[in-house]
Order: structure tokens, then C-alpha cells, then sequence
């Protein structure tokens, strides 16, 4: 994308695990104030990519750049001060299921600021209200449905105003009335807050209604990118499997194997 | 055959190297637990948390246990004492076997079980459900805020917890001794008092239960922290806490007599 303005910057970005590469040579441009997805299926190394944003792994080569400093290259203490600007969504919400709603979102209020009591109830609530859950904030983790506990999570993510806000896989296992308002609050959320968010998904038409610009990526590589009009005209093959959800294209139905003859004679032999 | 061998001793060192790599890693855990202590008594509430978990919640099977125990010591050490015309000597024979072997081994073992299970338990499902990532990602250590307090939890219960069932052993042995057979009660009490050393046996038993404390302790919070994230993984971690921290209070505890009382 050409924009000069970027909050996060991915240059040259390759990791591997256990010597099996996951990401190979991965650039992007995350502007700042759009909300910017990355696609692709599962297993193609997306959440990786957002773990090594959030700093949580080392990329083997390349840079990942947040607001003009290198994550991968910061020492503990920078790397948390970063941290207290970041918002992440966790897939299932991952709340502390210890502590009640009201205390999961103001736990990082809690934690990281002495804010007066009066204070911490007052943003909390206002959180909590902004996703619609302020009537619940006695309730614990546990006694919510999966969209509340997603939705309550994304309120404790929003907790210290975030200037980078990560979804990994927001809409999974939603029903789609849960599915809309999750998509809608994370939009809106961006655009009150003046950040700029990385969603991390496979739902492709949830997220042409949302983003600004969507990435591709498959097999640890970006194949495509574009905004949602560009993506909509593609006529690029894997795009155009992803979008009409096409068992077989460019992403293969079958994981690697040998031939399938070859493997059944040879289990005659053996027989 | 040769080859046979060979691949033998390849896949033992291989095993020997993962267990190596495994306790390296556990005592580099241990030194970043120490290093991110400071909160667990900057901010008492949480660690105070933990030992009300670790410790209060205990308590029931400790002192249920520490009777039985008592009243078993009771039996037998009538059965056997009075047999050389010694039984005014059970209350020393009860509160010695108490206060330097059986209180802190058998509440270590027990703690282990109660304690260390459901603190492994804990953090290796904060683990699989990504509390401890969510967590980090919050710029809050896990292991200042969740690990930490927790081994120091148990550090300081078990030496508790140990007394209490050494307490209560010795009243279950009176219940036996004097209460339903009619040891001289003057005897047993003033016996237990003139030959129960306190510097040799009550702080020497204190030592060993606190170091089982420390031992049990660590290994629950470190298998909680290495486990495997899924439902097997935590499961696993569980036994192999349980396992470990028998074996290790059962090892611990000979090295630690043989230093102790080797001038006996």
C-alpha cells in the first residue's frame, strides 16, 4: 500500500520453527488509522505474523517496525512500555476466568496506572458500555456466551486506549448476529479511537464490509493484496478461490502425499 | 547388531540430552521466579491469596491425616514399647517420629497431592486457554503476577501445614496412649518435654519442611508453566507433579537426615 504514514511497517519477514518455515519474505504496510486485514487459510502462518507484530516471537530475518522502532530488536522494558499501546484480541477471548467482567477490564487500569478507585469504575463501565455489556459486569467469565466473552474481551483490550489494536480471529464460532456486532464494534472502536487495527481472519465477507485494504497471504507468503473493491474485481486465481470458497484451486484439497495408487499398492504389498 | 547398538545408545543420549535441555530450563525458570519476586511482597494481598488456596484450604485432610497418623503411632508404639516395660516413653516416641520424620514427609506428600495438583492444574490451563499470553501481551509478567505468588504461597504453608500435622499427631497419640489405654499422662507429657530437643529436633524438622516446601512448590509451578497447552498436556503435567514431588521429598529427606543427625 502506498502510504508514508505507516504505524506498522513489516520489511522483509521470514520465521521458522523448528527449522520449518512459516513466514518467507513477508513485507507490509499497516497505515495508521485504517483497519487492515490479513487473510488466508488456516495454517498459513497469519497468527504468527501477528505474534511476531506483538513481539511475542523473533523473527529469523527481517524487521517488524511499530510506530518507527524495530519490536524484534527491544529489550524487555521497551518492549512492555510498547505493550501498554497494544491491544489484543485473543481468539476465545482468553478472560481470566478467576475474576469477574468488571475486573478483567480493569485489570490493566489496575496494573498499570493509579488511577483512583472512582476513576477505574467510571472507564470501566464506559468500556463495558461501549460494547454493550455494562449490565454484566458482575457476571464471571464462565457464565457468558462465547459472543459476550468475545465481546468482553474486546472491551478489556480497549482498556488503555490502544494506538494498535490486533484481532486474531475475531468471527470464529460465532453465531451471526454476534458475528455482525463483533465486526461493526471493532470498525467503530477504531474510528472513536483514533487507532489503527491488524485483523487477523478467514471470514472473508464479514471483513470486505469492515477493512480498508486486505493482505493474502498463503504458505508463509502475501500472494495478493488490495481493498475490498479491488478484491471484489479480482480476477487473480487464489483470490478468487478464497472468496467463492472453491474446495480446489491454487490452495490444494490434499496435504502433501504421495500418489494415492502408489500408497494403496504398497499397503497391499505389505498386507 | 552393531547398528542395533548403536542406535540404542543414540536414542539414549538423545533422551538424556531432553532431560538435560529440561532441567536447564528449570533452573533458569527458577532464577527468573527469584529475579520476579518482588510483587509477590510488594503487593501481599496476592501471595496472601495463594497461601489461603495453598494453605487454609489444606488444612482439613492435614489435620484428619496427622490424627490418623497419631493414633496409628499410638498403636504401635504402645504395642511395641511395653513389650521391654517402656511405655512411659511413648509420648517422646510419638512427638520424635512426628516432629523429625513423618510430619514433614507425610504433609510434604500430602501438600503435593492437594497444593501442588491444583496449582499445576491452574497455571497450566491459564496456559492452554492463552490467560498467561493475554497476559504478557498486557505488559504484566506472568511470572511476577501469577507464578511467583504461588510458589511463595506454598513456601510458606508447608512449614505450617507440617506443624499442624505434627500437632495434631501428637494429640491422636495421647488420645491412643492415655486416653483409651491409660499411659501415666505425667509421663507421657514431661518425658515428650525433657527429651524432645528443640534446636535438633523441632528446628530440623522446620528446615526439612520448609525445603520440601520449596521443592514441591517449584516443581508444581514449573509443570504448570512447561506443560503441553491441550487437555493431555495439563493432565500429564498434574502426575508428573505429583510423581516428582514424592520422589523428590522422599530423596531430599534421606540427604537431609544424613546431615543433620549424623552425630547421633
Amino acid at each position: 500500500m502506498p502510504d508514508h504514514d505507516s504505524l506498522v511497517r513489516i520489511k522483509d519477514l521470514s520465521f521458522s520453527y523448528d527449522e520449518r518455515p512459516v513466514l518467507d519474505g513477508i513485507n507490509m504496510e499497516i497505515p495508521r488509522g485504517k483497519v487492515v486485514a490479513i487473510m488466508g487459510g488456516s495454517g498459513c502462518g497469519k497468527t504468527t505474523l501477528l505474534r511476531l507484530i506483538g513481539g511475542q516471537l523473533k523473527p529469523t530475518r527481517g524487521d517488524v517496525l511499530v510506530d518507527g522502532r524495530a519490536v524484534n530488536r527491544m529489550g524487555h522494558e521497551e518492549l512492555y512500555a510498547l505493550r501498554r499501546r497494544m491491544g489484543m484480541l485473543f481468539q476465545f477471548g482468553a478472560l481470566f476466568t478467576d475474576i469477574s467482567v468488571f475486573e478483567n477490564v480493569a485489570y490493566q487500569m489496575r496494573e498499570h496506572t493509579d488511577l483512583p478507585e472512582e476513576l477505574i469504575r467510571d472507564l470501566t463501565l464506559l468500556k463495558l458500555n461501549a460494547v454493550g455489556l455494562r449490565g454484566a459486569h458482575a457476571r464471571m467469565p464462565g457464565e457468558l456466551s462465547g459472543g459476550q466473552a468475545r465481546r468482553v474481551a474486546l472491551a478489556r483490550s480497549i482498556a488503555l486506549d490502544p494506538m494498535l489494536m490486533m484481532y486474531d480471529e475475531p468471527f470464529t464460532g460465532l453465531d451471526p448476529i454476534s458475528l455482525g456486532v463483533i465486526g461493526q464494534l471493532i470498525r467503530k472502536l477504531n474510528d472513536a479511537l483514533g487507532a489503527t487495527s491488524i485483523m487477523v481472519t478467514h471470514d472473508i465477507h464479514e471483513s470486505l464490509q469492515i477493512v480498508d485494504y486486505i493482505y493474502f497471504m498463503s504458505a508463509g507468503r502475501v500472494v495478493a493484496q488490495g481493498t475490498p473493491d479491488e478484491i471484489r474485481a479480482s480476477t487473480d486465481p487464489f483470490v478468487h478461490q478464497f472468496v467463492n470458497a472453491e474446495a480446489d484451486g491454487p490452495v490444494p484439497f490434499h496435504y502433501p502425499a504421495p500418489p494415492y495408487g502408489e500408497e494403496l499398492l504398497r499397503g497391499a504389498a505389505h498386507g | 547388531m552393531a547398528s542395533r547398538m548403536l542406535d540404542l545408545v543414540a536414542a539414549l543420549g538423545h533422551r538424556l540430552n531432553e532431560k538435560l535441555i529440561r532441567l536447564g530450563f528449570a533452573t533458569r525458570f527458577f532464577f527468573m521466579l527469584l529475579v520476579y519476586s518482588g510483587q509477590s511482597f510488594t503487593r501481599l494481598h496476592l501471595t496472601i491469596r495463594e497461601i489461603y488456596f495453598s494453605g487454609v484450604l489444606s488444612l482439613l485432610i492435614i489435620l484428619v491425616s496427622g490424627l490418623f497418623v497419631g493414633l496409628v503411632l499410638g498403636l504401635q508404639g504402645y504395642e511395641t514399647l511395653q513389650r521391654y516395660g517402656s511405655s512411659d516413653a511413648l509420648g517422646v516416641l510419638v512427638a520424635l517420629s512426628l516432629t523429625r520424620e513423618l510430619g514433614p514427609v507425610v504433609a510434604g506428600l500430602l501438600f503435593a497431592s492437594r497444593a501442588g495438583s491444583s496449582v499445576t492444574a491452574e497455571i497450566g490451563l491459564m496456559k492452554a486457554t492463552e490467560q498467561l499470553t493475554a497476559m504478557d501481551m498486557m505488559a504484566v509478567n506472568p511470572i511476577a503476577r501469577v507464578v511467583a505468588p504461588r510458589f511463595w504461597g506454598g513456601v510458606i504453608a508447608m512449614p505450617l501445614l507440617a506443624a499442624m500435622f505434627s500437632a495434631m499427631g501428637v494429640f491422636g497419640g495421647y488420645l491412643i496412649g492415655v486416653v483409651f489405654i491409660g499411659v501415666d499422662e505425667g509421663a507421657f507429657w514431661s518425658q515428650m518435654q525433657s527429651s524432645v530437643d528443640f534446636r535438633e529436633d523441632i528446628v530440623n524438622g522446620v528446615i526439612k519442611s520448609f525445603v520440601f516446601g520449596v521443592a514441591v512448590s517449584l516443581i508444581a509451578v514449573f509443570e504448570g508453566y512447561d506443560s503441553a497447552p491441550t487437555a493431555e498436556g495439563v493432565s500429564r503435567a498434574i502426575t508428573r507433579t505429583v510423581v516428582t514431588s514424592a520422589l523428590a521429598i522422599l530423596a531430599l529427606d534421606f540427604v537431609l537426615t544424613s546431615f543433620m543427625f549424623r552425630g547421633v
